[in-house]
């Protein structure tokens, strides 16, 4: 498989500055160039005040390459990263909204919990709230099992991920606090393997 | 606020001053002071009046040039940006008044032109509630600017001007919008002085050099047989002139340009081998598709320079000099890619490079230069036909100026014509818009163009499609009095889409019949001399009368109607397709 010009899911972790807007800006650098987004999710990251953006798309390495240069070239943003799905693990959660008389009645809950690891995080005489976390396909799994039994509401979350190689951002931002950072800091990750990354 | 404000100890020291207290409005024209900005091109509203309150005590301190369109403003804000390698300030009210920056901001976007605008808004209790003159301005802006941000209180004025004029001045420059709500204009506060901004910690203005790029970069310029060097405005911005001189000197290579590249390097310099792209050169053009090392400075690939990629500089090995890393293999795959200033990493390259004669690839360029004179140049500049032409204009205005004016020029045939033709001593001459192509700027950057650079002639050539954009400042012409040389050089037409519908549409002329007003007796209203010239005869008579005429000359110069600019690669076709007819 030609990874340059193969599409295929990227997950993007950008490291910012909490500020107003900076979302705004990172979400048009894809919409502009109507890449859809399949998923974006902003917490907290390890240290205190520095924003994580979690941004999974479908696209090829080349095109993923030029986006994160757009995103670092934001002001507001630190440090992007990109990574295919056997770089990182990654979770995301589901709920799952089912009417208790069809569920209690019909299908045992106790074989749901077990076989989807699912939890009960609501019991109430009319209805039943599951929640279960897990990879797309999990979620789904469970969503595809309730479905004959009158699935009320379903929503599941934005990927959260966590870069198995990373060493974390602790060394890196007081890099980035020097006046003159280190190589490393302003340079791409991808920079010594530009041969081959592009195909152009 | 910490990490926004330079924290070193002497300049905290230095900057400190008994607190006073402030109003936001006074900060922001003290933080203007501060950073070196002496004229503001502006336009007052509702919402930024009591800035403009403020400033009417400012008056011995700052210039307000009031124009009479804020699009003016802001081309007027480029134009003085370019001419005197400043930041631009440019006022505005909310609302109308903000979004008539739009097309502006766009255009310093495109073509990294340093600019701070501040724009009024409404009460930071109105936001959000349509109220009137209200618009989300930074949303507006958001893709149209290096950066933006919205002040609601004005204790944030101080810090946050201080890192606007840093961001737009800094690294590859752009616009920079700081929105301020009117209660944050009125407000009171401890004022303790300003302090610049230098660092951002998030915020990496150039990129390292690393040694190894430079190692590789001078290793292919030595083994090069035909290097071919093209320049961007890059070397303008990083103010490396001298260091790009030496660099091609050097190694006797030569070096083409983009439109926006044009005057870094004087015309007549023997290795300046022409413009690059649509309307470029032949020679450059030809060449670029049989160098074997294609050196680009401070330039990004534009498609009006590169036509087809897939045909471009193949055979070649690609060196790019970038202040920007996003720049590097956007359009084109850099063989090495050389990051950082090219004020730094030019001299790293010349101390590597072999002294060299080149004079025989030189001679290459020459010979495709007299053949493009020959079927192209001679008949433009000078004409055996009747009709007058614009290469014949731009020739006549070299011969009275020396190529020691500044050219500002607006977009379509006229603004190729000048750039193919026009001579240049010096940097910082040529004001177009190149990235956007925005028709309507160049009366506004002339203004602009001269307030930024007093003591030259300044020479704004436009068509007569751009004039009638922003024809409205005229009026900012009369008020202030600037001495601006207007050359219309009217050809009855959209000249270059009627070129376009011409050669590709069949000669389908649709909505490119243009009708123009009287403009000497327009300019006259404004109390601006001019005069038309409708033969030859006239012509050089007319010229030297309005580059000696005191004050502003608005000059219409009536050219042929069906003229075409030539050589040209056409659109979807590779550089060395380029057509001479």
């Amino acid at each position: 498989m030609d990874t340059n010009t193969e599409k295929q899911e990227y997950t993007i972790t950008v490291y910012t500055e909490n500020q107003v807007g900076l979302l705004n800006r990172i979400a048009i650098i894809f919409s502009r160039r109507k890449i859809n987004v399949e998923s974006l999710n902003t917490s907290p990251s390890e240290i205190d005040g520095i924003h994580r953006f979690t941004i999974v798309i479908h696209e090829s390495r080349s095109v993923v390459i030029k986006l994160v240069r757009q995103i670092e070239k934001q002001v507001e943003v630190l440090k992007t990263y990109f990574n295919t799905n056997d770089e990182i693990v990654w979770q995301e959660l589901a709920l799952y909204k089912v009417l208790s008389e069809e569920i209690t009645e019909r299908v045992k809950v106790e074989r749901l919990l077990r076989e989807f690891g699912a939890r009960a995080i609501a019991i109430r005489k009319d209805f039943i709230v599951f929640e279960t976390t897990g990879h797309r396909e999990e979620t789904n799994k469970l969503m595809k099992a309730l479905e004959p039994f009158g699935l009320v509401e379903f929503v599941r979350s934005a990927r959260v991920a966590i870069i198995k190689e990373s060493s974390g951002f602790h060394e890196k931002l007081k890099d980035f606090e020097n006046r003159e950072p280190s190589e490393e800091v302003i340079e791409n990750e991808y920079l010594g393997k530009r041969e081959a990354v592009f195909t152009m | 606020m910490e990490t926004i404000i330079a924290k070193t100890t002497e300049e905290k020291v230095a900057a400190k001053i008994a607190p006073i207290t402030l109003t936001g409005s006074q900060a922001v024209l003290e933080a203007c002071i501060a950073e070196g900005a002496d004229t503001i091109f502006g336009y007052p509203g509702g919402a930024i009046m009591p800035i403009y309150d403020a400033l009417y005590d400012y008056n011995d301190k700052l210039k307000h040039i009031l124009v009479r369109h804020e699009q003016g403003g802001i081309h007027a804000g480029q134009g003085y940006a370019r001419t005197s390698g400043k930041v631009g300030v440019v006022f505005a009210t909310s609302g109308p008044g903000a979004t008539n920056l739009v097309t502006g901001l766009a255009d310093a976007m495109i073509d990294s032109t340093p600019l701070v605008c501040i724009t009024g808004q409404v009460f930071a209790h109105l936001l959000g509630t349509d109220a009137f003159q209200e618009t989300d301005i930074i949303n507006i802006t958001m893709p149209v600017t290096k950066w933006n941000y919205q002040i609601t209180d004005a204790t944030e004025i101080p810090g946050i001007l201080a890192k606007a004029f840093y961001l737009a001045r800094s690294g590859r420059p752009g616009p920079v919008l700081i929105d301020i709500t009117k209660n944050a204009q009125i407000q009171s506060f401890n004022y303790e002085g300003y302090t610049p901004c230098n660092h951002i910690r998030s915020y990496r203005p150039k990129p390292v050099i690393r040694k190894n790029f430079i190692d590789e970069a001078v290793a292919l310029i030595n083994n090069a047989k035909k290097p071919l060097v093209i320049f961007g405005q890059g070397v303008i911005l990083g103010k490396a002139e001298s260091e790009f001189k030496k660099f091609i000197e050097k190694s006797g290579m030569p070096a083409a340009w983009t439109i926006l590249g044009l005057s870094a390097l004087p015309t007549d310099h023997p290795q300046n081998v022409g413009m690059l792209g649509m309307h470029g050169n032949y020679g450059p053009n030809v060449l670029t598709n049989e160098c074997d090392v294609l050196i680009a400075v401070g330039m990004r690939f534009d498609d009006r320079v590169t036509g087809r990629l897939d045909k471009y500089a193949k055979q070649a090995k690609v060196i790019h000099l970038d202040i920007d890393p996003s720049e590097i293999d956007k359009n084109v795959k850099a063989d090495v890619g050389v990051w950082g200033d090219c004020k730094e990493t030019l001299p790293l390259l010349t101390l590597g490079i072999e002294q060299k004669d080149r004079s025989e690839w030189l001679q290459v360029f020459a010979s495709y230069t007299q053949k493009e004179y020959d079927q192209c140049i001679k008949d433009e500049v000078y004409p055996a036909t009747e009709e007058m032409t614009m290469g014949e204009v731009i020739r006549l205005v070299n011969e009275t100026t020396l190529g020691n004016a500044v050219m500002v020029t607006d977009v379509g045939q006229h603004q190729m014509v000048t750039c193919r033709y026009a001579k240049f001593n010096e940097s910082r001459s040529n004001v177009t818009s190149g990235g956007l192509g925005t028709m309507g700027f160049g009366l506004p950057a002339a203004i602009g163009a001269k307030f930024g650079a007093q003591d030259r002639t300044v020479i704004a050539v436009i068509g007569d499609g751009g004039i009638q954009m922003t024809i409205q400042e005229l009026g900012t012409i009369m008020q202030t009095g600037v001495d601006v040389k207007i050359m219309i050089l009217n050809n009855q037409f959209l000249g270059m889409v009627r070129q376009w519908q011409q050669l590709f549409n069949d000669k389908r002329y649709s909505f490119v019949d243009i009708q123009s007003p009287d403009y000497v007796m327009v300019a006259k209203a404004y109390g601006i001399e001019g005069a038309k010239i409708s033969h030859r005869h006239e012509l050089e008579a007319g010229i030297k009368t309005m580059l000696a005429h005191k004050g502003s000359y608005l000059l219409e110069v009536m050219v042929g109607k069906e003229h075409n600019v030539f050589p040209m690669v056409p659109q979807g076709c590779s550089v060395s397709e380029i057509r001479l007819k």
